[in-house]
């Protein structure tokens, strides 16, 4: 669902704090100060980064000042943002929400009614990161995705696998790491487009225990199921769990290290996994907002975010000036594996139960 | 110090600090999430206050009972492995030289300093098959070559009794140092061994300090989470680790409610069972 696991500290936000008053100090920003827009982003890493590089020349372009949220993570924010729409009040105008995030924030109306036409540059977007109401109306606009792909450690396999079969191979008996819960791994979407052709073969619940039932035959491949990322990259960069899941940015930072790991996109596609710009109802910076999220998606935006962050842009790779290796180091063109946030939504209770009694049973 | 019962009601005022520390720091938080047991999961959203018994039901399965059945079998091998450790551990301790008592005590709270997640790592490097204890036993000759022996059950054992053997020890000293040494003079002089005459004359004399360190060791257990994690493969997961997915994962605070409303009936239930049958020993 989410995937940052640094809480937002004291002293992140203290460090947002002093940042803010810095910001304060100079004086373009002062003739803006009565436009400011309260931005909520994932605390620690993704706060300290859109701190740094992209929140000073969003003002420096347009002249709205920008105060940063730290997020905590999970479905949290969402229930503070949810409580305190009711009031009346918006703790943030625009936030960053994971995609079930969003769609629960949609079926409680949460998300204030974006105009695309006051967004030039949405028109960048790859289709798919558009959210909308089931009416059609637009409730968020990509903001950030990222990969988990396919990891081995290069020592332990000197040749990278090429597909997520990988996974059901018996010769990995007791090798492989995996995320722990059916809504962060997306294990059955990867076992869905893998050998069903796709995932839609997950539309019914026929489609669904199959998936579960191919998907029970890799856990005598599976050393360790986590829930804590530190944890299985350890192992993986140590040879202990050579092989598993793992986001491909933070494996292409530790290759670049040195450490013996390498990320690999199978031919099925890597997951795609993202956030999304949305704008709580209670805002009363609706303008500012639309020129913040319009900012966001110029491509060059798009790339200073996968050049200083990390991510995986959301604007069609034509329009962007990365080069190869710059591309290659966050995204694929092999068409990703999309995970099916609907399900999590509609049938998060009983998916939940079925994978718990699969991995524990 | 008094021996006086109280008279009047400002005698009773010494409690009242306590009393309300209680009161909001407990029994509110605990009746809020017994309140939370019984409201209605709503899917795709959070939950409603109403009274239904769906969360209890769900609950009411074979997989959950055993997840419970092993929570509370795990928890109960981890009381006695840590008091078997620590009793004759703190029998020794209680009778060295002052200072270096307090070396030992020092050190043992400095282990009681480490949180869980670094005593968890810890463990998982010396069980790991690249960096741990094997290689130790391959250097030696005494095995042909380095295996991983986490996540396991024993990897799981050994590490939670490891995190409470301190606090094992905390609670036996006070009773252990106080312990009449003319007890086991007596003993050897009517030609005991030291070792028969701290199974036959120290263990039972103090049958009830284990018993409530067994209890309190057994509940510290019980609420373990993190280890179970990182040493444990999902066959040892506990409860309190489906309470935390349902939580934190599902948003789904009425089941995870009712899970914790359950753990906490059937540890107390358990507890006074235990505390009535010590009770009747002693009474005998």
């Amino acid at each position: 669902m989410t995937r940052v696991t640094h809480g937002a500290s004291r002293r992140t936000f203290l460090a947002g704090s002093a940042a803010g008053l810095a910001a304060l100090a100079t004086p373009s920003i002062l003739r803006a100060a009565d436009r400011t827009l309260k931005v909520g982003v994932y605390g620690g890493f993704f706060k300290d980064s859109f701190d740094k590089h992209i929140f000073p020349e969003f003002t420096k372009a347009t002249g709205i000042a920008v105060e940063s949220v730290a997020e905590p993570t999970g479905e949290a924010w969402l229930v503070q943002l949810s409580q305190a729409a009711r009031a009346g009040v918006a703790p943030a105008d625009v936030s960053m929400m994971s995609q079930t995030a969003l769609l629960k924030g949609q079926a409680a109306d949460l998300w204030g009614p974006l105009d695309l036409g006051k967004m030039k540059n949405t028109a960048n977007l790859i289709d798919r990161f558009i959210n909308r109401y089931p009416d059609g109306r637009v409730a968020g606009i990509g903001a950030v995705s990222w990969y988990i792909t396919l990891v081995t450690n290069t020592n332990v396999y000197p040749e990278a696998p090429t597909s997520w079969a990988a996974l059901w191979d018996p010769a990995n008996k007791d090798r492989l790491g995996l995320l722990a819960l059916v809504s962060n791994s997306f294990l059955l979407e990867v076992t869905a487009a893998t050998f069903f052709g796709g995932t839609k073969a997950l539309d019914d619940e026929a489609g669904q225990l199959k998936a579960f039932e191919k998907l029970a035959e890799v856990r005598p491949n599976v050393k360790l199921w986590y829930r804590d990322e530190a944890q299985f990259e350890q192992a993986l960069k140590s040879g202990e769990i050579p092989m598993g899941q793992y986001y491909h940015d933070v494996t292409g930072l530790a290759a670049a290290e040195g450490h013996p790991v390498r990320s690999t996109f199978p031919k099925e596609g890597g997951i795609l996994d993202s956030g999304s710009w949305a704008v709580s109802r209670a805002s009363q910076a609706l303008e500012e907002a639309h020129v913040f999220i319009d900012y966001m998606c110029q491509p060059q935006i798009q790339a200073l975010m996968s050049r200083k962050v990390g991510t995986s842009p959301t604007v069609r790779r034509d329009l962007l000036d990365l080069t190869d290796a710059e591309f290659a180091a966050v995204s694929s063109d092999i068409p990703p594996i999309v995970p099916r946030y609907d399900l999590y939504l509609s049938r998060a209770d009983w998916l939940n139960q079925k994978w718990t009694e699969m991995i524990v049973g | 110090m008094t021996t006086a019962r109280p008279q009047k009601l400002a005698d009773y005022a010494p409690l009242v600090f306590p009393a309300v520390m209680l009161t909001v720091f407990f029994v509110v938080p605990f009746g809020i999430m017994v309140a939370v047991s019984f409201f209605r999961r709503v899917q795709g959203a959070f939950y409603e206050p109403d009274f239904v018994l769906a969360n209890y039901a769900r609950f009411l399965s074979v997989f959950f009972g055993e997840v419970l059945g092993f929570s509370l079998v795990l928890a109960a091998l981890v009381a006695v492995v840590a008091v078997t450790i620590a009793f004759p551990f703190t029998y020794l301790l209680a009778r060295l030289p002052r200072r270096r008592q307090v070396l030992w005590l020092v050190a043992l709270l400095s282990i009681v300093s480490l949180s869980e997640v670094i005593v968890g790592f810890a463990w998982s490097t010396l069980f790991s098959r690249t960096a741990g204890i094997t290689n130790v036993l391959v250097a030696l000759g005494l095995m042909d070559e380095p295996m991983s022996l986490s996540p396991s059950f024993g990897a799981l054992l050994t590490g939670l009794s490891y995190h409470a053997f301190p606090y094992t020890v905390l609670v036996l000293y006070p009773a252990l140092a106080r312990l009449d040494p003319t007890l086991m003079e007596a003993a050897r002089t009517l030609g005991a061994s030291p070792p028969c005459a701290f199974v036959t004359v120290v263990v039972p004399a103090l049958r009830n300090t284990i018993l409530a360190t067994l209890i309190m060791v057994f509940v510290f257990a019980l609420g373990a989470y993190l280890l179970p994690q990182l040493l444990g493969r999902p066959s040892n997961w506990t409860l309190s680790v489906l309470i935390t997915d349902q939580a934190i994962y599902q948003s789904n605070l009425p089941f995870a409610a009712a899970m914790a409303v359950f753990l906490v009936l059937v540890s107390l239930a358990l507890v006074g069972l235990s505390l009535l049958v010590g009770r009747k020993e002693a009474a005998q």
